[in-house]
């Protein structure tokens, strides 16, 4: 009997910290998204510029939000295939909100508020009638879209009112050289990266993923826990959409069509499981970065735009394949 | 003073009569083997007491009270514990955190409360320890044994001070000498005043630890007499109905 009660205690899962990087997920695919720079870099003269590198983080950014929100509710076991079209309606209300002359300061709270509430909605639907989160989500996918369409008459705004610099500062502007949806979803990823970690909250979003009936006995507050995920995931989108106004300089009701498929490839590539109980905020973010270096390789290397969703959608068949694979060795 | 009373409670899902008119009394310090048939109606007897969900008639009285559990916390206010059949674990966190699974322990980091790992590792592994269980708080629970896993489920009965700790099948997956552990276990409940309901189809060890056996058949409670006056063969009668009535 070597083993003292502090050595069980403090026994740790890997030898080492190396054992441990070598073991993530998260940490290949990085690797992955730098050996795609690397390699555009040397093949092209056209990825490495500063006009390039500043437009790739910034639609990566955008993607890289959503993707905290999609991992929440990934590994609640859900999907949120809503988001797409949450950005466009948050989008709408900021845009007509301040093009009626409206400060950006209602414009904000509004355009949050209502994304909130096509979260609020899918939350409720899934949580206390359990409609299962694919039907709901994609019928607020089509009933956010339609809404912003109906708010503006479908027409594209591009006049913003009194804050109209402040709005395309906000979205387009950088600070330090650094764009500011890239601060954002720097804030938002180390926020998302504390709570998952450190919180009661993000602890009972694991458990309701790992097994929910589990979570229902033990007296976690499953309903709650559903509805937050739901909503955190709207408000991922509805930011994204207030700053991507900034960014365009104009909102038309096609912004976001199909973004969902990115975001959720983003989450599932950086290592979250769509059968639930897994997934870290920096997968997402990393998962973006290496969706969007592909995309613009894509565009760099001249092939046709056309094959893009080719790609993105192999990647979150291969990225689920990898899952079971992984799931039926350690079955064995 | 009665620690746990039903009154002629009655459960049913749907066309199933789960339970009918059980009416059943344990005292502090006493132990309870509760046995029957697959089907017979002890984990919903168990899951109505710990606020799963509540009965379709009758009452529940605690410490001489009658409550109405709405939800699993509102029975652990009143000093139940629960180990379920399905053990409750979730496979993709880790020993100590489904042990504080729904009561993390939580420590102040400024002006906001994160969770304490230390603490709750240190408690987990002393838990487990206490279990004589091979047991590792960091462990995944994915990657356990069916008995470490138990182990797991009943290190949770002892985070905090118990009245009634319900166990449904608490050492169906587990070996010889953790069943031993778990007997001892619960002894050490009883001397300790806290009242026990062990859920079990193994006969030996019912009549090792329980003061009294309840049987159900077809959710009718058929038998309730001390082990002393029983005997397995009787008791193996009323369980398949080959004994009508005790
Ligand atoms: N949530 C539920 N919904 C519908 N029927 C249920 C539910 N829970 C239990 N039942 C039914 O109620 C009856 C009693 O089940 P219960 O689980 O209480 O039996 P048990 O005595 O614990 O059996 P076992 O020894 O197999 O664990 C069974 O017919 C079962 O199918
Ligand atoms: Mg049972």
């Amino acid at each position: 009997m070597a083993i003292t009660l502090e050595e069980t205690i403090s026994r740790q899962v890997h030898a080492t910290p190396l054992s441990w990087i070598l073991s993530r997920h998260t940490f290949w695919v990085f690797m992955a998204a730098v050996a795609a720079c690397i390699a555009l870099t040397l093949a092209t003269d056209t990825f490495a510029t500063e006009r390039n590198i500043f437009n790739v983080t910034r639609n990566f950014a955008f993607v890289g939000i959503i993707a905290l929100g999609m991992t929440a509710v990934i590994i609640t076991g859900g999907i949120d295939l809503s988001v797409g079209s949450v950005v466009v309606l948050s989008a709408m209300i900021t845009g007509m909100t301040m093009a009626g002359g409206g400060s950006i300061w209602l414009a904000i709270p509004l355009a949050l508020a209502g994304s909130l509430a096509v979260g609020l909605f899918n939350g409720l639907m899934i949580a206390y009638i359990g409609v299962p989160p694919f039907v709901v989500t994609l019928g607020t996918l089509s009933v956010a879209r339609s809404l912003a369409m109906v708010l503006s008459d479908n027409k594209m705004v591009y006049q913003f009112g009194p804050d109209h610099e402040l709005l395309l500062a906000l979205g387009g502007g950088s600070t330090f050289g650094i764009p500011h949806p890239v601060f954002a979803l720097a804030i938002l990823g180390i926020l998302t990266g504390l709570a998952f970690r450190w919180t009661r909250l993000g602890r009972h979003i694991f458990a309701v993923g790992g097994n929910e009936h589990a979570a229902t006995l033990t007296g976690i507050p499953v309903k709650r826990v559903k509805i937050l995920v739901y909503m955190f995931a709207a408000l991922t989108a509805g930011i994204t959409g207030i700053l991507e106004v900034g960014w365009l300089g104009g909102v038309t009701t096609n912004l976001g069509q199909g973004m969902e498929l990115n975001v959720i490839a983003a989450a599932v590539i950086g290592g979250a499981n769509l059968a639930g109980g897994v997934g870290t905020a920096f997968g997402a973010i990393v998962g973006a970065a290496l969706i969007e270096v592909i995309r613009n390789s894509l565009i760099l290397l001249g092939i046709s735009t056309f094959w893009q969703g080719t790609f993105v959608g192999s990647f979150i068949i291969i990225a689920v394949l990898f899952d079971r694979l992984r799931a039926s060795r350690t079955n064995e | 003073m009665t620690v746990l009373e039903l009154q002629g409670v009655s459960k049913s899902f749907g066309a199933i009569q789960a339970l009918s008119d059980v009416s059943l009394k344990i005292e502090p310090g006493e132990v309870v083997g509760l046995m029957g048939d697959n089907g017979a109606g002890k984990s919903t007897l168990v899951k109505i007491v710990a606020g799963n969900f509540p009965p379709t008639k009758g009452t529940l009285s605690i410490a001489d009270r009658q409550v109405s559990f709405h939800r699993p916390s509102d029975a652990r206010a009143a000093g139940i514990e629960i180990v379920y059949q399905e053990l409750a674990l979730c496979d993709n966190l880790t020993a100590a955190a489904n042990v504080f699974l729904g009561r993390e322990l939580m420590r102040s980091f400024g002006p906001i409360r994160i969770l304490d790992y230390k603490t709750m590792y240190e408690r987990a592994g002393k838990l487990f320890a206490e279990l004589k269980s091979e047991t590792r708080p960091r462990d995944l629970v994915r990657r356990m044994s069916g008995g470490q896993r138990q182990a797991v489920a009943i290190a949770r009965t002892r985070l905090s001070d118990a009245r009634i700790v319900l166990m449904d099948e608490p050492t169906a997956a587990i070996s010889i000498r953790q069943v031993e552990e778990v007997l001892s276990l619960i002894r050490r409940l009883r001397d300790h005043g806290i009242a026990v309901a062990l859920v079990s189809h193994r006969m030996p060890d019912v009549f090792a630890v329980a003061d009294r056996v309840v049987v159900l058949r077809r959710g009718e409670k058929v038998a309730d007499k001390p082990t002393a006056k029983s005997s397995p063969e009787e008791i193996t009668g009323l369980i398949t109905g080959a004994i009508t009535t005790a």
